[in-house]
Formats: C-alpha cells, structure tokens, sequence
C-alpha cells in the first residue's frame, strides 16, 4: 500500500520545532563524577548536612554498581555504553543569586520559555496553570507561588524546598524511590540538582494545575531532576509535566526520580507530555530518558493517576509505578507512547497491590512508525494481604508501516486467591481500507492518519487535563478531535 | 456527467474490468447488476479512487475532467461519494467528528465556508430524520460494534449530509431486513434530483422496487453484456444469470 506509507513517512517526518539553543552564560561543573563533584553540588545549593550524607551514600551505592554490573540490561533498548565521566553535572545560567521576582530573571530565559509556549511574564499566563520552569539544572521561575500558599500549598522548586522545608524533605525522600532502587535512581539521588515539590496540606483541594516545565540547554550535560510532591490527608492536586531539548548530534542524559505520596482519602493526578528531542531520521542524537517515577498511595481510599505521553526522546525508558498500601486504594496508568525513526521506547507500570480492596487500571497504546521499537512492559503484583484486589490491564499497539516493531511484557504475580486480574491486548495496522474510508468522504490522507492514531490514543487523551490534550493532539500530528475531556 | 470508455482494471495479475462503456447523465439513475465476480465492486472502487486496482486501459470523463489523475479525496471533493459494501470500523472516532472533517475539507474545496460546530449538528440533526438515525449512534466510534443494518443506514446519512453529484451506492442493500431495506430507499430517493445521477450496484432486484431506475445494466465478467430498463432487472429476477452468461458465452464465441 504504497499510500499509506507515504502518508505516514510525510506524517512522521516533522521537525523538531524545539531544537534551539539559548546563548547564556552559565555556570558549570567540571566533567565527570567523583564525591568531590557531589560536595561541590551540595555546597552550591547550601544544603544542610542530611542531604550531603544521603547524597554521598547514593553516590558510594551507584559508584559500586557501575563497578560491578554497570546499567540494568533487562530492557528492550540497545545504546552504546555511556562515559559517565563525560557528563557534565550541573550547569546553571549564571545571574544574580536566586531571582526574588520574574523582573530578576534573565529575559534570554524568559525568552526561551516563551519560545516553548511557556509564558512565565505575569500579564501573559495561563490562566489557571501554575508553572516551575526548570532549565538545566536549576529553577527559573515558580509562579502562582504566594496565591497557592494562601491556601497553604507548597509549591517551589526542589532546592528551596530544601531551605524551607527540610523537615518535609527529610521524612519523605526516597521514602518511595530507594536510593538502592536501581542504577539511575542511585545516580539521580547522587547528583540531582533541582526539581520541583509540592505539598498540600489536609483537606486542600489545589484550585489550579501546577506544572513543571523541563528544558535541557547546555550541550554535554545530564540533566537530573527530582520531583516530590505529598498529599496530606483529604487533598487533590493535579499536576503536569513538559520537557523539551535542543537538537544535538550527541546523546544526552535525562535521569529523573519522581515521587508521589497520597495519604488518607488524598488524590493525586500527574501528567506527563514528553517532546524531548528524539534524534534525526537517522538515529543520531537525541535524549536518554532513563526515569524512575513511583507514587506509594500511603493512605486508605488514596488514588494516583499517571497519565503520560512520551513522544520524543531516542530512548525512553521508564515505569511510573503504584505502591497501593492502604486499603481501598486505587492506582492508574494512561500512556500513549509513540516511536518513530530509530526511536525506542520500554515503559509502562508496575502496581504493586498490598491492601485490600485494591484497585488498578492500566491503559497502553503503542504506536510504532519508521523503524521505532516500542515495547509495553507492566508488572501487576497481588501481594498476599490484598484481598479483593482487582486489576484491568488493556494493552494495544499500532503500528504504522511495516519496519517497526511493538512489543508487549506483561507479567502477573498473584498471591491472594480473591483477587481478580484481566488482561487485553492488541495490534493493529492504519489498514489502507481505513484510509480509504476517510479520503473517500474528502480527508486528506494526512488529516486521515491523525485522526485514525487520535483515535486510537482517545482512551488516554480524555485522562489529559484540557490544555495537555490539546498539546498532546498536536504532538501526534493532528487536528483536534471534537471534544476533550 | 460521466462518461466511461473501455475501462479496463486488475487488482494483482487478476483482470477484473475487460472494457466497461457507460454514460451517465446528470438525473438519472442506473443499475448495475450481475452474478458474484462480475465486477460490480471493482467498478465502484476504480471510480472512487482506489489505489489497489490498477487502471490498464481506458478513460474516464467526470464533468469535463479526467478522473482517474485524481486523487480520491479531490474526486470526493469533486462530488463522488461511494456507500461502502463493507464500511470500515474507526476506533475512537465519532461519526459527527469523521464527517464534520470530510464535509469541511469538501465545502473548503468548493470555496464555502467551513461549518463550526453549531451549524454542522444543526445539518445533522435535519438529515438524521431523512434515514431515521438515531443520535446515540452519531456519538458513537464510527461503525464500531454498528450492526450491518446500522452501518448501512451510517452511509446513506453521510450521503445525505455530504450531497454529492454523483452517488455510487455498492450492493447497499446486502444484509438488510425489509424495514432497513425501506429506511435506506427512502434516504436515496430523498436525494433524486435532476443535478444528481446515482449508480446502484446491486445483487438482487429487490432494492430496486423501491429505487426505481431509470437503466439497467448487466455485468458480467468485466464487460456490461446486456442493458435496457427496468424491465430487464425483473427479467434478471425471473431467470438468473444463467441465461446471460449463456448469451455472453456464445456472444464470445461468435467473436472468436
């Protein structure tokens, strides 16, 4: 079907609209990584002594791993090894210390953000999204902030966090993901320079969407972000997250750790559109997107909901994942990931069922163009206390042309004999009597294959809040498909 | 309106079309009939555009332009629609999104201007009475889990809202009760008019009860053998298709 390929490759041939540089001045680390490197970081952010000493035992941890087994081999991607003495691991635009207002903030950052679609000027934003703009490695800008903590929400950036609320800090880093966890969870615990945190307080329900968006600027650097948000007893917050990078020949590293906390009857909704910069045609450059991202419903009738769609990036690699220990609890995982060129993709979830009464819901849509690899890997683990768990699992690829690939590991544990698990899964192929279909009744071809993948993605678009869909409709090529939400 | 000479297509090494002529008119409607195989569907689909079937000889005339160097979506643009024999399932997809998308995109060509949302379910809402379709299946994914009866009916009200010139409708009546047989006539002889010309590809004469047509054409074996009016489609019903391909066989042999 000659048409339908052709269509696909005008379709998945875009460029990356974000692949600029920003010419700033910025302060950076020599290369490589050692604990002299770790002090350096530490001391430039003035943390107190309980981050360095977690910081150095990460490091000790992830130094003996590297030693011995190196990266974690298990999953469907290949890449060649990486130099880890190669990267550079912080990097900041130099400016006046620590911007007290948007008016101290350089306008080449601001600029940039602009660029992006990310408005950080007061007269200019969005209504109703409150956004901490990261580039490299540190924080620009956090706004909304003094509206929020009205209602006593936290919401900054991670090394004000630090400063302000060690205590918080204190009690729940790595409380969900280990430093032990894994190679690049050890890494990021070492290294990670800035993030975002968020706290809301009992019985707050967040009035607004709070929003991190990532930017990765200087050439040879890692970026390492680390994001915590808790919600105390009662509360809601919806939270979103972008990232994008400039285009460059050589791979760069993205190890971040995410990690979620809902206590009793607490809610937590977080999005992810991830547009870093996937390569060219050929498969050269591009961002490792090695992230670990965990939320541990902690409290009875708590819920998190991941939703995420991964679009660029050469190799994506992550697996956000629920702990659900308190009863009644309820875990979600929404992805649509899209792989295309020499892209590769192995995510999905784990949800580790431990109370009873327990309940998950994992949606997948694949899609594979060019000679993208896309591999759908879930874990559903019913441990033996979690009576009357339940589990649906709903697994379906797309692929577009016929030199891609998906790829579907689902793996089940089930130690408790109440418990119920289903599993569905498909592929399917944009089948040119489908295409067809659509010219036949005047589509363009190009219109026609958006709207059969939009389509296809719906089930994880409708999970969006209204101002990703309509950037995740975008990313896909598409013209929005009548109502969202 | 259109004008089909010698049209010869293959679909692989398979020669379906051996040289198809027929001519018609803006108003009128015509039969296409003929035993399984004969082609009936192949000519539907070259007409529309499918890239599948590959064009060996011939040309066709639509309104003064070569048809065949269009692509599908200009000949829908154009005013070519084509009721499918089997319509395709489109996950996700609402039928009021997927004709709101075509019915645009075909206005656009034309030089009108693009109805928003309001104006479209407006339209839909007066053409849905003409195929009493039922709103709940507009929201639907189209075709998605329709039965055969609805996806007929899905077609014959995307004919109705797109109001195309020439209507090619491909064995519309297969699988259909009497009752949906009846929705679905009533929805093509709405639309009869003396700007409009209709092709009714059809197996049986039973549609034809209800859609008079103006000729009758019988395929077989890639050639139009035998036409005349509607008389000749209940002839067909009386004696099969026996007797056609008798005739066409000796035809054959006399040319031999």
């Amino acid at each position: 079907m000659p048409t339908a390929t052709n269509t696909i490759e005008a379709l998945t041939n875009r460029e990356y609209k974000y692949g600029f540089v920003t010419e700033i001045e910025a302060d950076v680390a020599p290369r490589g990584l050692n604990a002299d490197i770790i002090r350096l970081i530490s001391a430039k952010k003035n943390e107190p002594q309980f981050m360095l000493e977690w910081r150095l035992k990460a490091y000790r941890y992830w130094a003996k791993l590297e030693k011995t087994e190196g990266a974690p081999k298990w999953a469907n991607v290949h890449y060649p090894p990486i130099d880890y003495q190669d990267i550079i691991y912080y990097s900041a635009p130099k400016q006046k210390k620590g911007p007290e207002s948007l008016d101290e903030v350089d306008p080449k950052l601001l600029e940039t953000f602009e660029k992006l679609g990310i408005s950080l000027t007061e007269q200019k934003r969005l209504t109703g999204v409150a956004v901490d703009a990261v580039f490299d490695s540190v924080s620009v800008a956090t706004t909304f902030k003094e509206k929020l903590s009205e209602l006593g929400i936290i919401f900054c950036s991670f090394s004000e966090a630090v400063q302000h609320h060690p205590e918080l800090v204190e009690q729940y880093l790595g409380s969900v993901v280990p430093y032990t966890d894994n190679f690049f969870a050890a890494l990021n615990s070492a290294v990670f320079t800035d993030g975002s945190f968020v706290y809301v307080p009992k019985g707050v329900r967040c009035p607004m969407e709070l929003s991190t968006y990532f930017r990765i600027n200087a050439a040879d650097t890692g970026q390492f972000e680390r994001t915590l948000i808790i919600a105390d007893e009662g509360s809601y917050v919806s939270y979103l997250e972008g990232c994008t990078a400039p285009m460059r020949d050589t791979n760069q590293l993205h190890a971040a750790v995410v990690e979620l906390i809902a206590l009793n009857n607490a809610q937590i909704k977080y999005s992810t559109v991830q547009n870093w910069y996937p390569g060219d045609e050929e498969g050269k450059g591009g961002i490792y997107n090695f992230v670990t991202k965990r939320g541990k419903c902690l409290g009875k009738n708590s819920k998190i909901s991941w939703t995420q769609v991964e679009t660029g990036s050469a190799i994506t690699w992550k697996y956000p994942s629920c702990i659900l220990q308190g009863d009644n609890s309820i875990g979600e995982f929404y992805s649509v990931a899209l792989t295309n060129n020499y892209q590769q993709a192995d995510t999905g979830t784990k949800m580790i069922h431990m109370g009873k009464n327990t309940k998950s819901t994992i949606i997948s849509k694949g899609i594979s163009a060019g000679h993208g690899q896309n591999t759908y890997r879930g874990l559903v683990k019913i441990m033996k206390g979690a009576t009357g768990a339940r589990n649906y699992s709903q697994c379906d690829s797309l692929l577009l042309g016929d030199q891609c690939g998906a790829h579907t590991f689902p793996y089940l544990e089930v130690n408790n004999n109440s418990s119920q698990v289903e599993h569905e899964a498909s592929t399917s192929k944009i089948g040119e009597d489908q295409l067809f279909y659509c010219r036949q009744r005047g589509i363009a071809a190009e219109d026609a294959v958006s709207m059969i993948v939009n389509g296809f993605c719906k089930q994880v678009f409708r999970e969006l809040p209204m101002e990703f869909a309509v950037e995740a409709q975008k990313l896909l090529g598409v013209s929005l498909e009548g109502s969202v939400g | 309106m259109l004008e089909i000479k010698n049209l010869q297509a293959k679909i692989g090494n398979n020669d379906i079309l051996r040289g198809i002529d027929l001519t018609v008119n803006a108003g009128e409607i015509h039969a296409v009939m003929g035993p399984n195989g004969s082609g009936k569907s192949t000519l539907a689909h070259v007409l529309a555009g499918r890239e599948a079937y590959e064009v060996t000889a011939g040309e066709v005339i639509y309104e003064g332009k070569d048809l065949l160097k269009m692509s599908p979506e200009d000949r829908a643009r154009e005013g070519i629609f084509l009721a499918f024999q089997y319509p395709v399932e489109i996950p996700g997809v609402s039928t009021t999104y997927f004709l709101k998308a075509g019915l645009n995109a075909i206005r656009k060509h034309r030089g009108l201007e693009e109805l928003d949302a309001m104006d479209f379910l407006a339209l839909v809402e007066e053409k849905m009475k003409v195929v009493e379709m039922d709103q709940s299946l507009l929201n639907r994914p189209i075709n998605e889990g329709f039965s055969g009866g609805e996806k007929k009916r899905n077609e014959i009200f995307q004919m109705v809202v797109l109001d195309p010139k020439l209507a090619i409708l491909d064995e519309t009546d297969s699988g259909l009760d009497i009752d949906a047989l009846r929705i679905v006539a009533n929805g093509v002889n709405a639309l009869r008019s003396k700007d409009r010309a209709m092709i009714v590809i059809t197996h049986y004469q039973r549609l034809l009860n209800y859609i008079v047509p103006d000729y009758v054409h019988v395929l077989f074996d890639g050639r139009i053998v035998k036409s005349g009016g509607k008389a000749l489609a209940l002839e067909l019903e009386e004696k099969g298709y026996d007797w056609i391909k008798a005739e066409a066989e000796s035809a054959q042999q006399t040319i031999a």
